[in-house]
């Protein structure tokens, strides 16, 4: 049985929409001119029990909106949800014990107050007994390497250092099925990787669901086995990032080094030559022609290193959102 | 089981309570300048209170100057003890998206918000016992020290009068999920309050119509009522107390409607 199951799902905000300067001030208070926005378009997808999702898309495209649906913050104009068995708009007490989500650029720590404070009122909000949030809060500070950030005020930390601390105020109830909205947004490059193998051991020993935005590609190849493009509220990719590189990207970079030197002219029928400096060559091949040309290649040259490789998985997602434009 | 239940239910909401107020007293010990600028800007009883005594108009309504100086100075202890902002800081909390994890929780936010309250309350005593000594040490001839069991009855109708005013308060707080600035309404709300609730004068010194009239509004039970009874002056005691309770229970409900309509709103506008 699925644990997070959508079908159908659409959501449409209704927008006013203000022309600038006096007039359009004053044409607006006499008249409202109110347009519907569709965020999301019918769409559908479920995820088992102890996925891992990424949910990539351009600003705009309706992640955070979809994201909200699930979690019951925002009702669906239409369509059907069910999280862990639950109607999520309903926000039923004991489905909120089992979800939670983190958004990179809101914040839930009292913010002048140290962290354990707020870790303190979320366990007395969720009714956890004080030794076992003690040991909860040990537990998962030792595995976001937290220490003394833990009394020390919020606004004293440094951005990676409160984002660890709200990753560990969101989970402090352990909750099976989490939404994550942008959790790296800001943070260094040791700080992306921290959270990332946070994550990746909390799904392992919770089993937990996890559906995660990001605009840092890293995020999503090192946390994802699956992955949802959205685009101006429409899903149009569902499956592995694999999947997505093959069926959106028809072609596979190949980088030769030769024993010697040879022209240009040789290579250029075999697919666009993307840069040729002495002996090397870089080569963009179509998928469908990869064998043949390498088969070509293999027999006519004296080949010294071989490589293929798929382009860049950030070069592929902004092709695919700028030629969907 | 139903009894099993309820006490479960009753421990976690005692326990929540608790750890509420402890990180909202540690906030405000946080924020001890503001709270004692704030204590100290709620002196318009005192300065009423010197206009009064400068007037004969008082005794028009049968109030000596003692009776002036002890009704004045109970409107002080009440007044620092039943300010409310939640407008402001439920707007606060809206425009900047601090509500949405608070929805996320298995606890209506609004005793993030009462809680808030009473630790900012609990935090103005040692600085409102200060200002009391000071004022009698200047004028020891209005000292007064009202039974005990007046006082445990006086804290009560005060935290009753203060829950009426946060829930008012409240109910309009909610219309942040739907306007952007809610709060310029609290300024509205307060010229009633000023008038009506016998801050400015006591409700005695209005005309018998008007007084008439005032009674039927919640003004007088936030701050006159109390107040009064601090004094040591005359009061239907039970009379009040069931009045007292009848707003209480009317602004329970507006408050829990407009929070229902609130969020509905709020989740179908985009949260």
């Amino acid at each position: 049985m699925s644990c997070i199951s959508v079908l159908g799902l659409s959501k449409t905000y209704f927008i006013t929409n203000k022309k600038p300067g006096l007039r359009g001030a004053i044409s607006n208070f006499i008249r409202k001119e109110v347009i519907p926005v569709k965020a999301v378009d019918d769409i559908s997808f479920e995820i088992n029990p102890g996925e891992i999702v990424g949910f990539i898309g351009p600003n705009g495209a309706g992640k955070t909106t979809t994201l909200k649906m699930l979690c019951g913050l925002i009702h669906p104009s239409s369509g059907e949800l069910r999280v862990s068995g639950y109607r999520p708009q309903l926000r039923k007490p004991a489905f909120l014990n089992q979800i939670t989500l983190v958004m990179g650029q809101k914040q839930q720590l009292i913010w002048d107050l140290p962290p354990l404070d707020s870790f303190r009122v979320n366990a007395a909000v969720y009714g956890i007994p004080e030794a076992e949030a003690s040991r909860r809060i040990t537990e998962l500070s030792s595995m976001l390497d937290l220490n003394d950030e833990l009394t020390r005020p919020v606004r004293k930390l440094s951005l990676g250092q409160r984002m660890k601390a709200e990753l560990l105020a969101s989970l402090l109830h352990r909750p099976k099925v989490l939404f994550l909205d942008e959790p790296s947004l800001g943070l260094d490059v040791n700080a992306q990787a921290r959270v990332r193998e946070f994550l990746i051991e909390y799904n392992r020993i919770y089993k937990a669901t996890i559906l995660l935005t990001s605009h840092y590609m890293g995020d999503i190849t090192s946390l994802c086995k699956r992955v949802l493009v959205i685009d101006k509220g429409k899903l149009f990719h569902d499956g592995s990032l694999d999947q997505l590189t093959n069926r959106f990207s028809p072609f596979r970079s190949v980088k030769i080094k030769f024993s010697e030197v040879y022209p240009r002219s040789l290579f250029t029928k075999l697919g666009t030559v993307e840069h040729h400096d002495q002996s090397i060559l870089k080569l963009k091949i179509k998928r469908t022609q990869l064998s043949s040309s390498l088969s070509y290649l293999l027999q006519n040259f004296d080949i010294i290193d071989l490589e293929i490789k798929d382009p860049p998985i950030e070069q592929l997602i902004r092709d695919l959102f700028n030629n969907n434009r | 089981m139903l009894l099993f239940n309820f006490r479960r239910k009753a421990r976690r909401f005692i326990l929540t309570s608790k750890s509420l107020l402890v990180s909202q007293y540690s906030l405000m010990i946080e924020y001890r300048v503001e709270i004692i600028l704030w204590a100290l800007s709620g002196v318009l009883p005192l300065i009423m209170l010197s206009l009064w005594l400068g007037s004969s108009a008082a005794s028009v309504f049968g109030y000596n100057n003692e009776q002036l100086t002890r009704y004045f100075l109970s409107v002080f202890v009440v007044r620092q003890f039943t300010a409310v902002w939640v407008m402001v800081s439920f707007e606060e909390d809206t425009i900047e998206g601090r509500i949405s994890p608070y929805l996320l929780q298995p606890i209506t936010p609004f005793w993030r918000y009462y809680y808030s309250h009473i630790a900012e309350q609990i935090s103005r005593i040692p600085i409102v016992l200060f200002l009391l000594i000071v004022f009698f040490a200047c004028f020891p001839s209005s000292f007064w020290f009202p039974s005990l069991v007046n006082i445990a009855l006086f804290l009560v109708i005060m935290y009753i009068s203060f829950t009426i005013r946060f829930l008012l308060h409240w109910t309009f707080a909610m219309l942040s999920f739907s306007f952007e600035r809610a709060s310029s309404l609290e300024r509205l709300l307060m010229i009633p309050y000023l008038f009506l609730s016998g801050l400015l004068a006591p409700i005695d010194s209005f005309p018998y119509l008007i007084q008439k009239i005032v009674m039927f509004t919640p003004y007088p039970y936030l701050l006159s009522f109390p107040a009064k009874f601090l004094a040591g002056q005359e009061v239907n005691f039970l009379r009040n107390i069931y009045i007292l309770i009848l707003w209480l229970t009317i602004f329970l409900i507006t408050g829990i409607l407009a929070w229902k309509r609130g969020v509905r709103e709020y989740s179908s506008m985009g949260a």
